[in-house]
């Protein structure tokens, strides 16, 4: 009762407000940059929204290093987290949902299925449907002059004797691994407290985050380079990149939110009871994991 | 913590004060009301006859476009978070809302979206013309440059109402007072807290929208484009899976509202709680497997068609029942008619006209007719300025007194109610003719056998528009100068816990929780 | 004005009452419009009878719910004193009130659903017609026929400006309107060259998106001959309310007749194309087909509207190369309105209309570009 009745309600504070600013800028400086190609106020929105996110949750890590939260205010800031990773899940579902769509649906329709059965013939030229996607219905139309060209080769399972050349398959076992390593890290510090082991297997986590992130950007350039899979390459391309590139900033995100947890461990701010940051930032982890593990099956299996 | 609000403007800059975020919001969203029925009028006069007389079509396809975009994410969702941040805490016994910083954050990131969308009126390209629904490639290809900073404010308007949504729910699962079970809350807090997790759920699915589209106008994408192997039709899926739910994102919490006003009136529970709970969720169930029926006309195959048609048709059952719940509360009861209960009977009145077209839109045969016309926007209008902005206005009235601890102009409030539901009607129930009749919407001109109707429409709107004046005047002279209330109970057959604080309650409420015999006394749930 | 106004209000209660007012014989030309046309399709009667159908539950339904909630309003006040009850639930009636109406549903369900199947049969047509929506206009073409046709909006921009007299069928009169044969299934295939249009013609009660990159098909088997209007219902830009649909529904042996002259007209087209022309001819020519297909951007004066519409006066590829030019008039810019007329209108107009443009509004090139260059540009590509 008595925790209840003393739930922390910050005074007030100038940081949303700048924040909200920041955000203003970034957002106005964004679309400033999309129309007339300058990009310095979007960049210098992006760097204060860095700013305050750097002031905000010091503020809250300082708070709770003071003691104010109480548990009550705990269980609010894990079901925020929670939801908040719930409307991630929704947003990569809307990115899966065009993919199949686009797959299943659409494709077929193009090459001729269903109610447009007249389509390769009155307006794409004897365009086939197939996928991955690499002859597009402008080459059927207009061949050299198309403005989406197909990459020559497509990045999904190459089949068994290919297979140890086929980096999305390093990056998963990766990628699983480090959900693991997180957990051996979490296991380490709330069963008895230790702190070394913990350091060791989050300090792990990161680089293999790293690992991926940079097997990502090679795999990027493979493709675009040898595969001549690009943004601009109809729809195998636009799918493969939005998605594996949606899902590296996510990594990112959680590589750097796992090293900034690294440090607070190293200044000794965690307890086995009490270590609220990286108990979320690993919750993120896991989900980039799943993430990966539908993108694996979705974009490169199947 | 035990103080009152700061001095100045850093009050409203920097608070963390659940009522002073409300009233932020309040405000806000009717500065956006007053701006989108701006736009209103403008469409409407330049329909008051055919020819074009003060735009041109393209200017008057911005003012489509920014009227939807406005009113529904300007206006209604603004206003129903502010209500839901000065009663939530109010109601459940809380001391405030879960995350108070970031409930300012959610509600200052909203102004500089609207005022990016505004300033693109300003542009030399002009504002976005594609309709509040966006369709591909009309948005894309063909759109005007500033489609990127619509892009943008959607995305700021989505982060906000994603925050504001993670607050509500950590809100009412996390700072009931104890005894304040889920099955005592008030329907208000219920059907915003199904309302929050329907924003949660489809919001990134609009961000996810505008980002295709954002990629496919500067970085060569083809989400949308047959040419690359994508397909305008998927952004009317997409858009419409976010779309579909974001209608029951605005009505549900209006719902709540006409839930806790009609039983105060009516001076008797109200009538089968838990199956108004059950409804609700059925409807935001049901809401996120019907989005096609917007999308009759594109060319699905039949069976599509048919499972939409079908899922649709039975929202019209759990809505039903909530329709049935509230005429069974009045029934036998000993009615009185101040202002809030009539705005709240004309909500159930119209709401139900707007929902009976709704489910002659739904019928996949008929709405080959009706699709696209003014029939559509009758039924909308009906759902949305009858049911939300209706329900809006009665919230105002029914607790007005308890925010400000003044009471309203009763006479005025009644003038205001009737105007408003002469003005209304004559607005939008000739639209039902006129799209019969065969006149499409977004038409800035139309054929001469449409004039007649359009001219009483138009006469109507204005009527409905000068309403909202004497709205305006009433609410700020009762702040300023209304007679003084103190008694806690602004309403002899109101129940609920913000009627057990004084009037009005001091800045802070509920620091300490209420009694479990409290929470019993003043419940709204009968036992 | 308020008479106006009464007037109109005891109409609409009429409608209420049920009584159809049916607009005179075939044309929509009557003032007063309340409900959907009964229509001269196959299927448009069913539509109606659905619609109908659905209208009246409704109104009874209305009649149940808003009967008690007034009764309650009126007998349950508490200014005549009644007292309050206290009950606030019953199983028995919940369940009634949640099972009733599904069985209500399913009653109207069963016939949208045979008449929906009915529609998406689109076999064993007799005629197909190719529709592509462009802005702002309709291109239809009757496949295998070699005849193909653009369609556009007769009234004049001085009537949607107020400059003139609006006629008696103000933006529901093309220069071109579709012709087709009564009693028998015409398909339509549609698609659109530029953003989502919608083909809708009330009386046929036939509506479909024309889908950019995809074809959608509809049809129609009229029952009646007539003229019938319709009009393009997805938001396609500006000139949306400007682009309608016509339909001219003849006997048989009448459209029969007005197919062999269009064949004749197409053949006599390509027999042009071959042949070289004075500048006067083409002058003449260019400027009847410029204010038709070009002036409602560029403005009869070429002077355009700045900066959506550039002006071709003096315009740097209007008095460039004949190349570039054609570039222009042939293929679009991509990515804006304006649109490749290539496909859109023949080599002996689009000839002229260049010849026109190059010599018209003191751009005085004296260059002439002949149909067969056109044909060589295309061929080319
Ligand atoms: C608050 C917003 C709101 C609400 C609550 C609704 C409620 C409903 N809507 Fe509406 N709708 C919109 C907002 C809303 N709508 C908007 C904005 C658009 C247009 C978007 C655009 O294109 O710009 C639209 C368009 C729209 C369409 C697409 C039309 C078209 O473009 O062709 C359809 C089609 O099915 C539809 C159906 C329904 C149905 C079945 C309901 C049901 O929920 C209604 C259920 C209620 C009742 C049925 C009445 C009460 C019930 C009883 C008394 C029980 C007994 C009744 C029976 C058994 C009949 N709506
Ligand atoms: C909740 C949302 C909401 C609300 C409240 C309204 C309110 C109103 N709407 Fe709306 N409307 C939409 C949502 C809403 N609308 C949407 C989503 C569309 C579709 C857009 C699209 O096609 O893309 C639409 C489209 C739409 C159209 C069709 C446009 C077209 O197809 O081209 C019309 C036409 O009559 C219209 C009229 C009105 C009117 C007269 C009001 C009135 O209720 C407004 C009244 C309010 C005021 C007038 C402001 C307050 C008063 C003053 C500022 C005082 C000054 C007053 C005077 C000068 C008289 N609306
Ligand atoms: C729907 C509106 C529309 C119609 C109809 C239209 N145009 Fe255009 N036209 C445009 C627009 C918009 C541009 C500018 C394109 C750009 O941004 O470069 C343009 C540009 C041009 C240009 C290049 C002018 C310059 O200086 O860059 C030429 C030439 C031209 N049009 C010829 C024609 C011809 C010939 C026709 C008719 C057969 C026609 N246009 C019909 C909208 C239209
Ligand atoms: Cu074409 Cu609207
Ligand atoms: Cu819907």
């Amino acid at each position: 009762m008595s925790a209840e009745a003393s739930y922390y309600v910050p005074e007030q504070s100038k940081m949303p407000i700048l924040m909200a600013a920041a955000m203003g800028l970034a957002a106005f400086g964004a679309g400033r940059w999309m129309i007339t190609g300058d990009s310095l106020m979007c960049i210098l929105g992006v760097v204060a929204i860095a700013t305050m996110m750097y002031f905000w949750f010091t503020t809250v890590i300082d708070e709770n290093l003071r003691g104010l939260p109480s548990a009550q205010l705990k269980r609010s800031y894990v079901w925020g987290i929670s939801w908040f990773i719930f409307s991630e899940v929704m947003f990569f579902a809307g990115f899966f949902g065009a993919l199949f769509y686009l797959r299943n649906i659409a494709m077929p329709w193009l090459g001729g299925d269903g109610v447009g059965v007249h389509n390769p013939e009155l307006l794409w030229n004897g365009f086939e449907a197939e996928w991955p996607l690499l002859h597009t219905p402008d080459q059927a139309l207009n061949g050299e002059n198309a403005k989406f060209v197909g990459a020559h080769e497509s990045l999904s399972y190459p089949g068994l004797s290919g297979l140890l050349h086929w980096l999305p398959l390093y990056n998963t076992v990766i990628l699983l691994f480090s959900s693991y390593t997180v957990h051996l890290a979490h296991h380490a510090l709330k069963h008895g407290d230790n702190r070394k082991k913990f350091n060791f297997w989050l300090g792990f986590t990161v680089v293999l985050g790293l690992i991926f992130l940079c097997l990502q950007v090679m795999e990027y350039r493979e493709a675009y380079g040898h595969y001549g899979i690009t943004l601009t390459s109809g729809i195998y391309g636009t799918t493969f990149f939005m998605l594996t590139g949606f899902h590296g900033f996510h990594v990112a995100m959680g590589t750097l939110m796992l090293a900034i947890q690294l440090l607070r461990s190293f200044k000794g701010q965690f307890t086995a009871d009490d270590h609220f940051g990286f108990e979320m930032s690993s919750w993120y982890w896991h989900f980039v994991d799943v993430v990966w593990v539908m993108l694996f099956f979705f974009v490169y299996i199947i | 913590m035990a103080h009152g609000p700061a001095k100045g403007v850093t009050r409203w800059l920097f608070t963390t004060n659940h009522k002073d975020i409300g009233t932020l919001y309040l405000w806000f969203s009717f500065a956006m009301f007053i701006l989108g029925g701006f736009f209103a009028m403008v469409i409407r006069a330049e329909l008051f006859e055919p020819g074009m007389q003060l735009v041109r079509p393209e200017f008057f396809n911005q003012m489509t476009t920014m009227h939807g975009l406005v009113m529904v994410f300007g206006a209604i969702m603004p206003s129903f978070v502010g209500l839901a941040n000065w009663m939530i805490p109010m109601m459940i016994g809380a001391p405030d809302m879960a995350l108070p910083r970031m409930n300012n954050l959610s509600f200052w990131i909203l102004p500089p979206a609207f005022l990016m969308l505004a300033s693109t009126l300003f542009m030399e390209a002009g504002a976005p013309n594609f309709g509040w629904t966006f369709y591909a490639p009309l948005s894309t290809t063909y759109a005007p440059e500033t489609v990127n900073y619509f892009i943008f404010a959607v995305h700021i308007m989505g982060a906000s109402s994603i925050m504001g949504s993670i607050n509500i729910v950590a809100t009412v699962l996390n700072m009931r007072a104890p005894g304040m079970t889920m099955m005592k809350m008030p329907l208000f807090v219920w059907t915003w807290l199904i309302t929050a997790f329907l924003l949660i759920a489809v919001m990134p699915v609009l961000a996810g929208a505008v980002t295709m589209m954002l990629m496919d106008i500067n970085f060569g994408t083809a989400f949308f484009e047959a040419a690359g192997g994508g397909d305008p039709v998927l952004f009317q899926h997409i858009f419409w899976f976010f779309g579909h739910p974001e209608v029951y994102i605005i009505i549900l919490p209006a719902f709540g509202v006409i839930s806790e006003i009609i039983p105060t009136f009516s001076r008797k529970p109200l009538f089968g709680y838990a199956s108004m709970v059950y409804a609700t969720s059925a409807i935001a169930f049901l809401s996120f497997i019907v989005w096609a029926h917007h999308m009759f006309l594109v060319g699905m195959p039949v069976s599509g068609e048919l499972y939409f048609m079908y899922a649709t048709m039975l929202i019209a059952v759990p809505t039903g029942v909530k329709v049935f719940n509230w005429v069974s509360t009045m029934f036998r009861g000993a009615i009185s008619y101040e202002t809030p209960m009539l705005f709240a009977i004309a909500f159930v009145i119209l709401f139900t006209l707007g929902g009976f077209t709704g489910l002659m839109l739904a019928i996949a045969p008929s709405d080959i007719q009706y699709h696209d016309t003014y029939f559509v926007v009758a039924h909308f209008h009906y759902v949305m300025v009858a049911g939300a902005v209706f329900s809006m206005s009665a919230a105002v009235y029914y607790w007005l007194p308890k925010w400000t601890g003044r009471m309203y102009n009763e006479a005025m409030g009644k003038l205001h109610f009737w105007i408003s539901f002469i003005g209304f009607n004559i607005t939008f129930f000739p639209q039902h003719f006129l799209g019969l009749g065969g006149m499409p919407r977004r038409y800035a001109d139309y054929a001469l056998q449409f004039a007649d109707w359009n001219m009483v429409s138009s006469i109507g709107a204005f009527i409905y528009g000068a309403s909202q004046i004497l709205f305006l005047y009433n609410v700020i002279a009762t702040i300023v100068a209304g007679k003084k209330v103190s008694e806690p109970k602004t309403w002899d057959g109101a129940n609920g816990l913000e009627w057990s604080l004084p009037t009005p309650p001091p800045y802070h409420t509920f620091t300490t929780p209420p009694d479990a015999s409290v929470i019993e006394e003043n419940s709204t749930v009968a036992h | 004005m308020l008479r106006k106004a009464l007037r109109l209000f005891s109409l609409t209660f009429l409608a209420l009452a049920g009584m159809h007012v049916h607009a005179a014989e075939q044309e929509v030309s009557s003032t007063t419009v309340l409900n959907m046309p009964t229509g001269v399709s196959t299927i448009s009667h069913q539509i109606y009878d659905l619609h109908m159908l659905i209208f009246w539950v409704c109104v009874v339904i209305g009649i149940g719910v808003f009967g008690a909630m007034l009764w309650a309003m009126y007998f349950h006040r508490k200014s005549i004193g009644h007292e309050a009850e206290n009950w606030h639930e019953h199983l028995g009636v919940e369940l009634v009130w949640t099972i009733v109406p599904i069985f209500i549903l399913v009653a109207m369900a069963w016939p949208a659903t045979t008449t929906l199947i009915e529609i998406y049969d689109t076999s064993d047509a007799e005629i197909d017609i190719r529709v592509t929506g462009s802005q702002w206009k309709w291109q239809y073409e009757y496949m295998g026929e070699g005849v193909q046709f653009l369609s556009q909006l007769a009234s004049s921009q001085d009537e949607i400006y107020n400059l003139d007299e609006k006629g008696e069928f103000y933006l529901q009169e093309v220069d071109n309107p579709l012709v087709i044969p009564v009693d028998t299934k015409v398909r339509f295939l549609l698609s659109a060259t530029d953003v989502i249009h919608s083909f809708w013609v009330p009386d046929f009660a036939i509506k479909k998106d024309a889908i950019p990159g995809y074809i959608t098909e509809t049809w129609v088997e009229v029952t009646e001959t007539g003229v019938y209007r319709g009009s393009c219902t997805e938001l396609c830009g500006q000139g949306h309310a400007f682009m309608p649909v016509v339909f001219n529904v003849v006997e048989k042996d009448e459209y029969e007749f007005w197919l062999a002259e269009k064949i004749q007209e197409a053949e006599a087209i390509a027999a042009l194309t071959e042949q070289t022309f004075t500048m006067e001819e083409l002058m003449a020519r260019g400027e009847e087909a410029y204010l038709t297909s070009c002036a409602l951007c560029h403005q009869a004066n070429g002077q355009g509207v700045p900066p959506a519409f550039p002006s071709l006066v003096g315009s740097a590829v209007v008095t460039g190369p004949i190349d570039a030019h054609l570039e222009v008039g042939v293929n679009g810019v991509p990515g804006t309105v304006m649109q490749a007329f290539g496909n859109l209108l023949n080599e002996v107009d689009l000839a002229a209309i260049m010849t026109y443009q190059r010599n018209a509004w003191g751009n005085d090139m004296g260059d002439i570009v002949q149909p067969i260059d056109v044909y060589n540009y295309k061929q080319g590509q």
